[in-house]
């Protein structure tokens, strides 16, 4: 005798209480937007001008334009320790002992932090791009491009944070996982192509932003956004990081989620 | 379910963390509609046995079936037949008691109204529809133990688990989750739980066992283990050495404690044999100072079988104190 699943009822609950805990512990929420808003005020007014000469731009070039697609990224980076935290401290509670010796879809109760925080980025994505344009961020996209940088600004936000949950839940604590996230918020971002190219990178770190995956998306996101040129098929290839990204991410913390128990 | 199987049906359970045996070969038959007790002190590997037979860790070895599934080949269907409730707090602290409800309701699939009458009626059940509609968070303990109860049951299961579930509880908190647990059981429906209080089990349970590091020292209903006990006896105190030095010549199979000037006078403590003992304490004009009827009780059955005290504190349901 088998019982019936219901994984949509299921994760749809789930993320109600996700999404419940967002409104009502907002705090870790509107912190990972505090960073990418501080870093577009910093690098948009403050450097920008300086950067723009240091890397060659002259006229008609904007660096808020530039440095906007890096700082979404950065946006979705930072926005991933919210889940990574959550799940960590499901596990140290005893709600996710009770869920697990209920007859409920297994996956709902991670995929109800990941659905619940691909919102709450969704939401801050549209604040940051926003708050660029008040600073200067002048897309030329049609609604095909934009339609399509949304769906792979969500996918990398979906991707990562199934990713940032598996590490999260390596760890037994909140404070372990909001360190263990901190090479995914931090590293990707500052050693990409979000505040300046390539070419003017050393050597060492050049070598990693070039085959980090944030690079490659960015240049995606400025050929949409912005029709800045692009290698062909880094398109292709920023949605296979994303696809692989979640699938590791799926299957890691399903893994650790299910240790131990009768499956 | 058919009521010829029996709820609960281990055998030969092992469990090991590395080199640490934590069960070893448990054997355990839980009857439809009985609450069953397992006893132990800290330690003892009850939380072990809970967390195996309601799904959430798998055993090393053994044959479970639990409301007639095989644990180990369908734990799906078991989780279907269950409802657990830990040791630990299993309430979600940033929902409302009702949400918590409404949110266990959703996950049975009860369907948005009759979720919403359930939520209603457990909160009223269980003396939380003041507070239902603020965070668990902010709950005292005892309302927390209580809503984790009432999470449990709002799918109905037939089974439940209980670990430790008056464990930091405050008297009256304690005897308000017992009248639950027997309202429960009423209704048919079968609970095992863990307890480290001895008069825990011996007012809930209808079968006891005994867990002592890993395995069961000793089984069978409250009176049965009573029985395996040393026999009740009768606590006479003294203020006056003369006094208590004529009572040892009056009752001379009595135990004596010299310096605390306390006789313990065998007795089973029904009123025949203490109105015998009432007699000749009259007849011989005994000042006694204090007596107190002692019949043994579970402290004594665990000192019996695993020869240690219990690590808790003695209780005292049994004993029955009359001053003079």
């Amino acid at each position: 005798m088998s019982t019936v699943s219901y994984p949509m009822a299921d994760t749809a609950t789930m993320l109600r209480r996700n999404l419940r805990h967002a409104q009502r512990y907002p705090g870790l929420s509107l912190g990972a937007l505090g960073m990418p808003v501080i870093m577009l005020l910093l690098f948009g007014l403050v450097f920008g001008d300086t950067f723009s000469a240091g890397i060659g731009g002259g006229s008609g070039f904007d660096y808020i334009d530039f440095l906007t697609p890096g700082i979404l990224l950065m946006s979705i980076a930072s926005g991933t320790m919210s889940p990574a935290v959550g799940a960590a401290m499901d596990m140290s509670e005893g709600i996710v002992a009770r869920f697990r010796t209920m007859a409920i879809f297994r996956p709902a109760v991670l995929a109800g932090h990941v659905l619940g925080n691909v919102i709450v980025t969704t939401v801050s994505l549209a604040l940051v791009v926003g708050f660029a344009m008040l600073l200067g961020f002048r897309p030329t996209a049609s609604l095909g491009d934009w339609l399509l940088a949304s769906g792979l600004l969500v996918a990398l936000t979906f991707a990562l944070t199934w990713f940032a949950i598996a590490l999260g839940l390596k760890s037994k604590t909140a404070e372990g996982a909001s360190n263990i996230v901190l090479p995914i918020s931090l590293l990707l971002p500052f050693l990409s192509t979000t505040f300046i190219p390539l070419a003017s990178m050393p050597s060492g770190i050049r070598w990693f932003a070039e085959y980090q995956p944030f690079t490659v998306i960015i240049d995606t996101l400025r050929h949409l956004l912005l029709g800045m040129p692009m290698d062909s098929g880094n398109g292709w290839l920023s949605i296979a990081w994303c696809v692989a990204i979640a699938i590791v991410g799926y299957a890691w913390a399903q893994k650790s989620y299910n240790k131990g128990t009768a499956a | 379910m058919n009521s010829s199987i029996p709820a609960i049906d281990v055998r030969g359970l092992h469990k090991s963390y590395g080199d640490k045996l934590v069960l070893d070969g448990i054997d355990l038959n839980v009857a439809e509609g009985t609450i069953f007790a397992l006893l132990g002190p800290n330690g003892a590997g009850k939380t072990t046995a809970v967390q195996i037979l309601s799904t959430l860790i798998t055993a090393d070895a053994g044959e479970i079936r639990v409301a007639g599934h095989d644990l180990h080949s369908d734990p799906e269907a078991v989780r279907a037949a269950i409802g657990v409730t830990g040791q630990f707090s299993a309430v979600d602290g940033l929902l409302t008691g009702e949400e918590n409800l409404i949110m266990m309701a959703d996950l049975y699939h009860l369907g948005r109204g009759e979720g919403r009458r359930r939520a209603a009626e457990l909160l009223a059940q269980f003396d939380l529809a003041e507070a239902g509609k603020k965070l668990a968070m902010t709950y005292s303990g005892g309302m927390k133990r209580r809503l984790d109860l009432a999470m449990t049951l709002v799918g109905s299961p037939r089974i439940i688990f209980l670990d430790e579930p008056t464990t930091g509880l405050d008297p009256r908190s304690r005897h308000s989750m017992w009248q639950l647990i027997r309202e429960l059981v009423a209704g048919g429906v079968t609970v095992l739980l863990t307890t480290q209080y001895l008069d825990e089990a011996d007012q809930l349970a209808d079968q006891i066992a005994v867990l002592d590091h890993g395995k069961l020292v000793a089984q069978g209903t409250p009176e049965q283990l009573k029985r395996l006990a040393p026999g009740g006896h009768i606590r006479l105190r003294f203020n006056a050495p003369e006094e208590f030095a004529l009572a040892g010549q009056v009752l001379p199979t009595a135990g004596r404690d010299d310096d605390a000037l306390v006789l313990q006078v065998p007795n089973d403590g029904s009123v025949h044999s203490l109105r015998a003992l009432l007699a000749r304490i009259d007849d011989a004009s005994l000042e006694v100072d204090e007596l107190t009827v002692h019949t043994p009780d579970l402290d004594d059955v665990f000192f019996a079988v695993t020869g240690q005290p219990t690590t808790n504190a003695t209780t005292d349901t049994d004993e029955k104190a009359t001053s003079k």
